[in-house]
């Protein structure tokens, strides 16, 4: 049976003054990899609740496939769940606890036993059965969560948060294990995250959440280069938002006006002719840092504005050469920049 | 902890022999009672001149004496099954409303054991005698549930405290309803707790005697109870027979429970 859509309309929930979900509705597409990104507060945690079904909306409708759920119990939505904090059991051995939703649906001893041991087997973690859940890393917690929460082949999965215990190199190898039984499995995911570089990585689809709002709703890609608002721009990594009236037309018939955004990482210290037309922006060094992969470089424009350059450390640049205070000319392709539609000014 | 261990050898041994009167101190005047029970005599006398066994057959040979025995297995056992579960629902109260309100609940649960019991027992005693329960085994079982559900709560809350309740979610998601959650998840994870807090609701009704002695009668006199009714009227043997194996038995309980735990 193929995984269903999730179908959200005008879903509503507020905790005394604070609207923590303001009328969102959002189509999640059979199949498909959906991400909530924002930070905290923003109402995403509280969106994969309603759709769980721990949190009850005070108005809106939640679909899963055609059936209305929004006043179903949790237990009967056949939906799988990663707790950020995995909530596996500690009582019960690793077998026990991957077996647990199977008893639960009366599958014969043997039937239940077989399935979650080739559901344990999916996440890397053949014989582990009789391990205690105490005696397993960060790492085997997060596959047994996940064995668990697709064993008995429930219709959705929601992922709260799950690789933020892990540390980087595991989250990052963890981002593909998931993707990939995501995909092996073709089950409609709700996955919430405030990391925008795990959001890029794994989804096909991003919906970047403020104040209980969806914002932008859209693959990776549009998402990281042409953010719709202020908002996402800022949110999604270092992006500089200036007015147009702070750049230099380099090149012809570059109409400028409006508010623009161009990535710390598109802007550089040399004019390429390959780049063709452009724009030059003029500013006062205030900082300079090593981040590894790149140089971080901070530029004051016309006395107050800042200008984020992300250089690749690859790149023939010695931060000796420059010095707090000097003037430097920093450009950026026209393709690289993006105008943000409507906006006021800051 | 190991560190505030005194250095000095002078303060070694003075410790020590503090630490020993203090213990025999508090054993000593359970222990006198043994060599008492085993006395020949019909008298309470310590040491005893002679020696034997008819104060235990006077015990178990006497109706009075057997009846308060049931009496107060029965009595506590139902203490435990009415004071437990209604302790741990006061936990799971106490913990999931949280803040002000929860620690008046928690203190207001706690009270009836730190209220002097005579106070407790006049009190009782008016409400019992409004309900027309004077004197009978529920009458008697309300007053020890009173002192039996604080003990139970002191012990249970800690347990539940430390209960992760997303984990009752992960159940539900999984396809358990809210009763199957609770039994099989929360519970087996804290069946230790809830052993202690039963056992402990058992013995403080095992000992009780101050509201026994105000609302019990007749067919449910507790053991406590005629105990002193009996030292009051006669003094013979009997009673450190009694005590002995009162003693003995909490003492029983208690190790074998210890003995559990450890395993």
């Amino acid at each position: 049976m193929a995984s269903p859509r999730i179908a959200l309309e005008k879903v509503r929930k507020v905790y005394g003054r604070h609207v923590a979900l303001d009328d969102v509705s959002v189509d999640v597409r059979p199949g498909e990899f959906l991400t909530l990104l924002g930070p905290s507060g923003s109402g995403k945690t509280t969106l994969l609740m309603a759709i769980a079904g721990f949190v009850r909306p005070e108005a809106g409708l939640i679909r899963i496939g055609d059936a209305d759920v929004t006043r179903l119990p949790v237990n009967k939505r056949d939906i799988g769940i990663v707790f950020q904090n995995y909530a596996l059991f500690p009582h019960m051995s690793v077998l026990s606890n991957v077996e647990y939703p199977l008893l639960l649906r009366r599958l014969p001893r043997a039937e239940a036993r077989e399935r979650a041991q080739a559901a344990l087997a999916r996440t890397q973690l053949e014989g582990y059965d009789a391990r205690d859940i105490a005696a397993l890393s960060g790492g085997q917690r997060q596959r047994v969560a996940l064995a668990r929460a697709v064993v008995f082949e429930p219709r959705v999965l929601l992922m709260d948060e799950p690789l933020s215990a892990l540390d980087k190199n595991l989250r990052e190898q963890m981002q593909f294990e998931i993707r990939k039984l995501q995909q092996d499995l073709a089950i409609t995911t709700v996955y919430v995250t405030h990391d925008q570089r795990e959001a890029l990585t794994m989804s096909d689809r991003i919906a970047v959440m403020n104040a209980g709002r969806i914002e932008q709703l859209d693959a990776p890609q549009p998402i990281y280069q042409c953010p719709t608002s202020r908002f996402v721009a800022d949110f999604m990594g270092e992006s500089n938002i200036l007015p147009a009236a702070f750049l230099e037309p380099l090149g012809s018939a570059l109409p400028l006006d409006g508010t623009l955004v161009i990535r710390a990482e598109n802007l550089s210290l040399e004019r390429e002719a390959a780049d063709g037309d452009g724009v030059a922006i003029t500013g006062r060094v205030t900082a300079h840092a090593f981040r590894g992969e790149t140089w971080h470089l901070r530029l004051e424009v016309e006395g107050e504005r800042q200008l984020l350059l992300s250089i690749p450390s690859g790149k023939s640049f010695d931060p000796a050469d420059i010095q707090i205070g000097q003037q430097l000319t920093a450009y950026a392709a026209a393709r690289h920049i993006h105008r943000l539609d409507g906006g006021p000014e800051p | 902890m190991l560190d505030a261990y005194p250095e000095s050898r002078l303060a070694r041994a003075l410790l020590w022999s503090f630490g020993s009167l203090v213990l025999a101190f508090l054993i000593l005047p359970t222990l006198i009672v043994v060599p008492i029970s085993f006395s020949g005599s019909d008298m309470l006398e310590f040491p005893p001149r002679s020696f034997s066994l008819r104060w235990y057959s006077s015990f178990f040979g006497s109706a009075d004496w057997m009846a308060a025995l049931r009496t107060s297995l029965v009595l506590a056992g139902l203490t435990a099954v009415v004071s437990v579960p209604a302790a741990f629902l006061a936990c799971i109260a106490i913990d999931r409303q949280g803040g002000r309100l929860a620690r008046a609940i928690y203190a207001f649960a706690v009270i009836p054991s730190v209220v002097p019991g005579i106070l407790l027992a006049i009190g009782l005693f008016f409400v019992l005698a409004r309900l027309r329960l004077l004197g009978t085994l529920g009458g008697v079982l309300l007053g020890h549930a009173v002192l039996a559900i604080p003990v139970a709560v002191i012990v249970l809350y800690p347990a539940v405290r430390r209960f992760d309740w997303v984990q009752l979610q992960a159940a539900r998601s999984l396809g358990a309803g809210w009763g199957r959650a609770i039994v099989g998840i929360m519970l087996p994870q804290m069946v230790l707790s809830l052993v202690s807090a039963a056992l402990m609701a058992f013995l403080s009704s095992l000992d009780e005697a101050v509201i026994s002695i105000f609302v019990s009668s007749g067919a449910n006199t507790t053991l406590p109870k005629l105990m002193f009714i009996s030292l009051r009227d006669q003094i013979d043997p009997t009673i450190a027979a009694i005590s002995t194996l009162w003693t003995g038995l909490i003492v029983a309980v208690v190790l074998l429970f210890a003995a559990r735990q450890r395993a």
